[in-house]
């Protein structure tokens, strides 16, 4: 394994069964995905994008093959060693931005540092100063419902920044928003990769995906180039 | 996670929905404080009885006709009861002896019960009567409100002379002084010479209800010469043993072995707490069935709670959260809300038994209000486990992607 290899999938399979059917939603896909990279995952809708997303972002295991993060082979992991993994190193944005409701953006920031047992007053501190980063410096209080769409992707984008994670997944970060707020969130994480952070893009729009520095695409799962 | 940011979580998942949280708890708040309260009612109806029974005089023993097992309870009268009074082998003479022979019995008195009807002016009811001896109002500790009880020469002379309980006063003599009225007693005519103090209490004991004549009065208006029962007053608590054995020998002397029973006021005492220690117990049984319908509600509510948070629950675990971090969270919700019925369970119980102490004996126990707390710990966790083991198995993307 190369030095400077964040995230390797080798030959990664994924069959999900249904009834008599198989479907076979990933077929043995390989990536390697460097630190600093930003790249888009493109696709049509039922190619295995998701799918794909999951399993890098070990919200998932493959049926079969290998996942290395930085060099360690984590697809034989327990679920909560996994836990632990993502709790750490990965971040997480959402195309229903996944806010807990009646709770406060800041609170919702704060979300993962929680289960990585942080101090209240850290977890405060370390969600405001996410929060300023994303230009939300005025809505810390506020609930999910009383912000918009865009300001709540920006949450969202702020929970995944929070634990200075490896590697930030957005999956179709601007699947529900309108292009100029679809491209203030695609600056957001183009600023993000600038300071550093790893980003991986999955869309299925090509104009957005020509934002990433490096386009993988997928065809009913199987990386096409 | 620490332990306060679990609560803390916890907390406020529970406050989200505060109409919904709060009417879980109304069932165990309902269980719990009616455990809390059916006990202090029982523990305050035992020390009632208990301190109406003490009150009939310490350190007495009864003698009474037949086999009686007061080991096992009232209820196992095996020989006792009524058919032994009929046959009862007790008599005056017995009375006497005991007053002689055994030093330890400072006082002793028989009592020969029927009932009769008694009549004065206009009015006509069947009275209970007690034919006994002077030595009664010692041994029973009773006193007058008016008049005199009668004398050792009354007994002996066969005086014509009632005394009447409280209540038989005021029946017989609203607004007059009974003391000199003379009142017929089936065929004979009493001088009335005294009446009771009242004293309130119940059945048996209730002397209120009841008047009183020298025994050999008594033998002559039932026609009979056996008595109910023979009480013993014994001059200190710690002679009882002594007396009881001597008594026993005393009577041997005349007597069958199984023609008369010692009960002693340390047994029925026993007999009659260890019943109502069970009837408490079997009360507060009763109330518990309701806490457990209430551990049932907050199941029920818990895993409703799990089905619609099912992407807070893939959230939380795609952000880190460990199986076992969704099932502490979820079983603490269910403690949470049941520990919070417990406490206004124990809170309003403890109201109600106020409230109730007001109007008769009400002691509160502390180990039922531990009890209680302990037992909606339980119910929380017993029924709390299945929801948050749900909550655990879900999978984070199967839980992300539920619409
Ligand atoms: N839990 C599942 N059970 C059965 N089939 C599934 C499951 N999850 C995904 N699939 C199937 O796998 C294939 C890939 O799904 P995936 O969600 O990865 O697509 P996608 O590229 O993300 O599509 P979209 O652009 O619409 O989000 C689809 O055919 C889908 O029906
Ligand atoms: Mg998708």
């Amino acid at each position: 394994m190369k030095n400077g290899n964040l995230l390797q999938l080798v030959a990664v399979t994924k069959t999900y069964r249904l009834g008599e059917h198989e479907i076979r939603a990933l077929d043995s896909a390989s990536i390697t995905i460097r630190k600093g990279e930003f790249v888009a995952i493109v696709g049509p809708s039922g190619s295995g994008k998701s799918t794909l997303m999951h399993i890098m972002g070990l919200l998932d295991v493959p049926t079969k093959g290998l996942v290395y993060l930085e060099g360690k082979d984590v697809s034989k992991l327990s679920e909560s060693e996994l836990a632990v993994i993502r709790n750490k190193k990965i971040g997480f944005v959402f195309q229903q931005y996944n806010l807990l409701e009646r709770t406060t953006a800041l609170d919702n920031v704060g979300l993962p540092l929680i289960y990585a047992s942080f101090s209240e007053e850290e977890i405060k501190k370390r969600a405001k100063e996410a929060l300023v980063q994303v230009g939300l410096s005025e809505r810390l209080y506020h609930y999910p419902n009383q912000l918009s769409g865009g300001q709540q992707q920006r949450v969202a984008i702020a929970r995944a920044l929070i634990n200075n994670p490896s590697i930030i997944f957005a999956d179709e970060p601007t699947g529900n928003l309108d292009t100029k707020t679809g491209t203030e969130i695609l600056n957001i994480l183009k600023v993000l990769n600038d300071k550093g952070s790893t980003v991986v893009l999955v869309t299925h729009e090509q104009d957005i995906a020509r934002k990433a520095k490096r386009i993988i695409k997928i065809r009913d799962g199987k990386i096409v180039s | 996670m620490p332990f306060k940011q679990l609560i803390n979580v916890s907390a406020r998942a529970i406050l989200r929905n505060k109409t919904r949280s709060a009417l879980t708890m109304l069932g165990v708040i309902i269980g719990v404080s009616s455990v809390i309260l059916l006990m202090s009612l029982g523990s305050g109806v035992k020390t009632f009885v208990v301190e109406e029974l003490e009150g009939l005089g310490s350190n007495l023993i009864l003698i009474i006709p037949g086999q009686f097992d007061t080991k096992q309870g009232f209820a196992s009268a095996r020989g006792g009861g009524l058919g032994a009074i009929a046959n009862s082998k007790l008599e005056l003479e017995d009375v006497k002896r005991l007053k002689n022979d055994v030093t330890e019995v400072s006082e002793a008195t028989g009592l020969l019960m029927g009932s009769a009807v008694v009549r004065y002016a206009d009015v006509k009811k069947t009275v209970q009567i007690i034919g006994t001896t002077s030595d009664f109002t010692e041994v029973r500790n009773v006193s007058l409100s008016e008049g005199e009880f009668f004398s050792e020469p009354d007994v002996t002379s066969l005086k014509k002379v009632i005394v009447l309980g409280a209540n038989v006063a005021l029946d017989y003599f609203s607004d007059t002084s009974p003391i000199g009225a003379k009142i017929q007693l089936g065929e004979f005519r009493y001088s009335v010479i005294g009446v009771l103090e009242k004293k309130g209490g119940l059945g048996q004991t209730n002397l209120d209800d009841q008047a009183i004549i020298p025994v050999t009065s008594a033998k002559r208006l039932f026609d009979r010469d056996n008595l109910n029962f023979i009480y013993a007053k014994v001059a200190s608590s710690d002679l009882v043993d002594t007396a009881i054995s001597k008594i026993q020998m005393s009577m041997i002397e005349r007597l069958d072995e199984d023609e008369f029973t010692l009960v002693d006021q340390k047994e029925v005492l026993q007999s009659v707490s260890s019943i109502l220690n069970m009837l408490t117990f079997a009360l507060s049984g009763i109330a518990a069935i309701s806490l457990l319908v209430g551990g049932v509600g907050i199941m029920n509510i818990m895993l409703v709670s799990v089905t619609e948070r099912t992407r807070e629950i893939g959230l939380r675990k795609a952000l880190g959260a460990t199986p076992n971090i969704i099932l502490l969270q979820f079983l603490t919700e269910a403690i949470l809300l049941s520990v919070g019925g417990g406490v206004i369970g124990i809170l309003t119980g403890m109201l109600g038994s106020f409230a109730l102490s007001q109007f008769m004996t009400i002691t509160l126990t502390w180990w039922s209000i531990a009890l209680a707390f302990a037992v909606s710990v339980g119910v929380g966790i017993i029924f709390g486990v299945m929801p948050a083991r749900k909550a655990a198995s879900l999978s984070p993307i199967e839980a992300l992607r539920y619409e």
